[in-house]
């Protein structure tokens, strides 16, 4: 930090900003992307037994990327682990098994199903699992012994995630104490945990949507199909279009048409809406994404409209 | 607003050179309380259209519910950045909140820290990671104890760029007189902190007005004696800190982990052609470039604590099937060496001659962030780059008296005291001053019982030692 800028100085920079970017300076994508790197390899270097949070969708997906990256020519050195409602999409789940076998990983699955079968969860009235999806994510973090789980989750979808740090530690419950959490400094990730607790550990937590969606663009990164437009049997709920499967059936008043959708987040077929769009190939979605005007979880995730303060209430008690 | 319109805005920044060679800006604000942080962070959000229809929506139904009547269209833009149930229930913010936005030219992260409980703790972490900090003083009460408080620490700390917004300049009739008069206060407290004047950080001062707009984001009509940029020009065009310290000569790698797949080559790679045979005894050092740059070829020290620095030449940087000719801060890479050293996790990798050798003995600013308060004798952690070793609180040299800056008599430190200490660690590393070496000059004091993190540290020279003195090695 050699020279003093003022005031004046900055007005003609302001003015002469043609001037050629030098090559040392990194894009916005290549220091997120390198920030993540250094964070999966910290925890990898400190953590007895990490393992990703992966659904197949968006987010886990750049996860897994980031992961081949930061230990290429090796392959990524931990397990993925997926919470299966029951409901998912099954071009999702055809995706997540052709990934983990090109990648070589072990998958551990928890099923939401098994543990309403066994009388472990009930089933809610208004039919959406992704509340339900907390038990058995915490008994399968606890059976395996993960001391952190990587998540892709982002700090611009949410209030509570906006406060949330980047290595975040969970109790013997899995439980977030958003008044209680260790100061974050520099990038030095403090990831002690006693016998019990674990980390959740965000890498892309300083992410935009755009961002993911340029990254994606930029390493030309598969992606389930119902990202992009596709025609598809749908029926309006709650402001947006849910699409027709054995677990989610509309009512006698809601009229079924065929319209070209996509999803922006993929998760839980019972909760999960498609947006009206021509988006077909990866451009066109960056494109729509970087004009849009309605965050992602507003548009598409009717769990997250129960109450202001949903994210927060879940986190809380232990969600992703 | 049409959307075939934002799109092709949208499709035109995409496809031009601005938004694929945006760079990343962190800034942190700070302010104490009532000078309207969160409507100027409202409002920069709001200006720079990072405010999405729903959340605007949301924002202006519980405006009317609550009976304001402010400018924006009868929206109270501080709801923008209210976080929590708990804190929008009891009107306070808890801790740190990071948001998110763009313009043409940049990508900002924004570390919005709360200014009236526990600011030490808060401003040391917003302004650790931040390129920029914006303190806010009200043009009606002009340069606090506060301020002086804010600017100590983020002089403290190092940050390279700190903006002073001097807000609600509409309530004083956009009076210059006013402004001088503060800005002028400004920089004489600048000057007796070493802000602005010893070619560490600069210090900028603008006059806002965060409820109508004025120089946020436009340069404002109503003050026209003020030449300088908007805040927002002046966010756009500061280089980040990362970008600085890329071009030092003092290289600076601290080894993450060994990549040695030795069987366990990647599947996919194998798929997509890589050479097993190559491979089977590929051995690279994963890491952070921390500071400066490296090139192929270059003649690094290995400094592996407790042992006699090495010194080799760097043959190979490997980004994900890359082979790169050059890296710079903050890249994450492989770097591959000449000679077969045993270098592990902990080591760091630096241009050789730039580097002193381990200490075991460390002298430290040391920001407490815990209520449990430091008491000479204690045993804490310390975590220095990727290293983490015991020590012993030898002494606790005084505290500094953030408003007058001046070191008063202490033997323990509280909850958002800033002191100096020396402390005795049980294995010796590479430290650096914190003045010229930002990451490998700060560490965390870390309670070894419960984990928590107790303080954030800044590393001084030993005493005696010339400030510039660097030990060839």
């Amino acid at each position: 930090m050699s020279t003093q800028i003022t005031n004046e100085d900055l007005e003609l920079s302001v003015l002469e900003s043609d001037t050629p970017v030098p090559a040392t300076r990194l894009s916005s994508l290549d220091t997120l992307e390198s920030e993540a790197i250094h964070i999966i390899r910290e925890v990898v270097a400190e953590f007895e037994k990490p393992a990703l949070l992966f659904s197949g969708g968006k987010d886990s997906v750049v996860m897994l990327h980031l992961a081949t990256k930061a230990f290429w020519p090796g392959k990524v050195p931990f397990p993925v682990l997926h919470v299966d409602t029951g409901h998912n999409f099954p071009e999702v789940i055809d995706f997540r098994d052709r990934t983990v076998e090109r990648l070589g990983l072990k998958l551990v699955v928890g099923s939401v199903q098994e543990f309403i079968d066994r009388g472990e969860l009930a089933e809610r009235a208004d039919g959406t699992r992704n509340p339900l999806q907390t038990i058995p994510l915490l008994d399968a973090i606890q059976s395996n012994k993960f001391d952190a789980v990587f998540g892709g989750g982002r700090r611009d979808e949410d209030k509570a995630r906006a406060k949330e740090r980047i290595l975040s530690l969970r109790d013997e419950f899995g439980q977030w104490d958003p008044r209680n959490q260790r100061p974050e400094l520099w990038n030095l990730y403090n990831g002690r945990h006693t016998v019990g607790q674990h980390v959740r550990a965000f890498p892309i937590s300083n992410w935009t949507e755009l961002d993911v969606w340029r990254y994606i663009e930029r390493e030309n990164i598969e992606l389930p199909g119902l990202y992009y437009a596709h025609e598809r049997e749908v029926f309006a709920r709650d402001g947006m279009w849910r699409a027709v499967g054995e677990v989610s059936q509309p009512l006698d008043t809601e009229k079924v048409i065929t319209k070209t959708v996509r999803y922006r987040t993929v998760g839980d077929m019972s909760c999960t809406g498609a947006v009206e769009s021509d988006a077909a190939t990866v451009r066109d979605v960056v494109i729509e994404v970087a004009a849009s005007t309605i965050t992602e979880r507003g548009a598409t995730r009717a769990d997250d409209r129960i109450s202001e303060a949903a994210m927060e209430d879940r986190k809380k008690d232990g969600y992703f | 607003m049409s959307t075939e319109l934002d799109a092709a805005r949208a499709a035109t920044l995409l496809d031009d050179a601005p938004l694929k060679d945006a760079t990343l800006f962190r800034f942190a604000t700070a302010g104490s309380v009532d000078d309207g942080k969160s409507t100027l962070v409202g409002r920069l959000l709001h200006d720079s259209k990072a405010i999405l229809a729903d959340q605007l929506d949301a924002v202006a139904r519980t405006s009317a519910d609550r009976g304001f009547g402010g400018s924006a269209g009868g929206i109270d833009l501080a709801l923008l950045t209210d976080g929590l149930r708990a804190e929008r229930e009891q009107g306070i913010t808890i801790d740190v909140a990071y948001r998110y936005f763009a313009t043409d030219r940049r990508s900002f992260i924004l570390a919005d820290c709360p200014g009236h409980v526990q600011y030490t703790k808060n401003t040391v972490t917003g302004a650790s990671t931040a390129d920029a900090v914006i303190v806010l003083i009200d043009a009606r009460k002009g340069v606090l104890e506060q301020t002086r408080r804010h600017l100590s620490v983020l002089q403290l700390l190092r940050v390279a760029h700190v903006i002073v917004a001097v807000n609600k300049i509409d309530l004083v009739e956009f009076s210059e007189s006013v402004f001088r008069e503060i800005e002028a206060d400004v920089q004489q407290v600048g000057r007796e902190l070493g802000l602005g004047s010893d070619g560490i950080a600069d210090l900028l001062v603008i006059p806002v007005s965060a409820l109508d707009g004025d120089n946020v984001v436009d340069r404002s009509d109503r003050t026209p004696w003020y030449e300088g940029p908007a805040l927002l020009e002046t966010l756009e065009s500061l280089p980040a800190a990362d970008e600085l310290e890329s071009h030092l000569e003092s290289f600076r790698f601290p080894v993450q982990l060994v990549i040695r797949p030795q069987g366990a080559l990647a599947p996919d790679a194998i798929a997509g052609g890589l050479d097993v045979e190559a491979y089977r005894d590929y051995r690279a050092y994963a890491g952070q470039i921390t500071e400066g740059s490296v090139k192929l070829g270059d003649k690094v020290t290995v400094l592996t604590p407790g042992q006699g620095p090495r010194t080799t030449t760097v043959t190979g940087i490997d980004f994900a099937g890359a082979e790169l000719t050059e890296a710079v801060a903050p890249q994450s890479v492989a770097i591959r060496l000449a000679d077969e050293f045993d270098v592990a996790r902990g080591d760091t990798i630096a241009a050789a001659g730039t580097i002193r050798e381990s200490s075991a003995d460390l002298y430290a600013a040391l920001c407490w962030l815990s209520p449990k308060p430091l008491r000479e004798g204690a045993k804490v952690l310390v975590k220095h780059g990727t290293r983490t070793v015991q020590a012993l609180v030898r002494n606790v040299s005084g505290k500094l008296d953030l408003a007058t800056f001046k070191l008063e008599g202490a033997s323990s430190l509280e909850l958002n005291d800033i002191g100096h200490a020396q402390l005795r660690l049980a294995a010796p590393l590479p430290l650096e001053n914190y003045l010229h070496h930002r990451r490998t000059g700060a560490f965390l004091v870390i309670d070894p019982i419960d984990g928590n993190t107790l303080a954030a540290g800044l590393v001084n020279d030993h005493p005696g030692d010339h400030e510039d003195e660097r030990y060839s090695i």
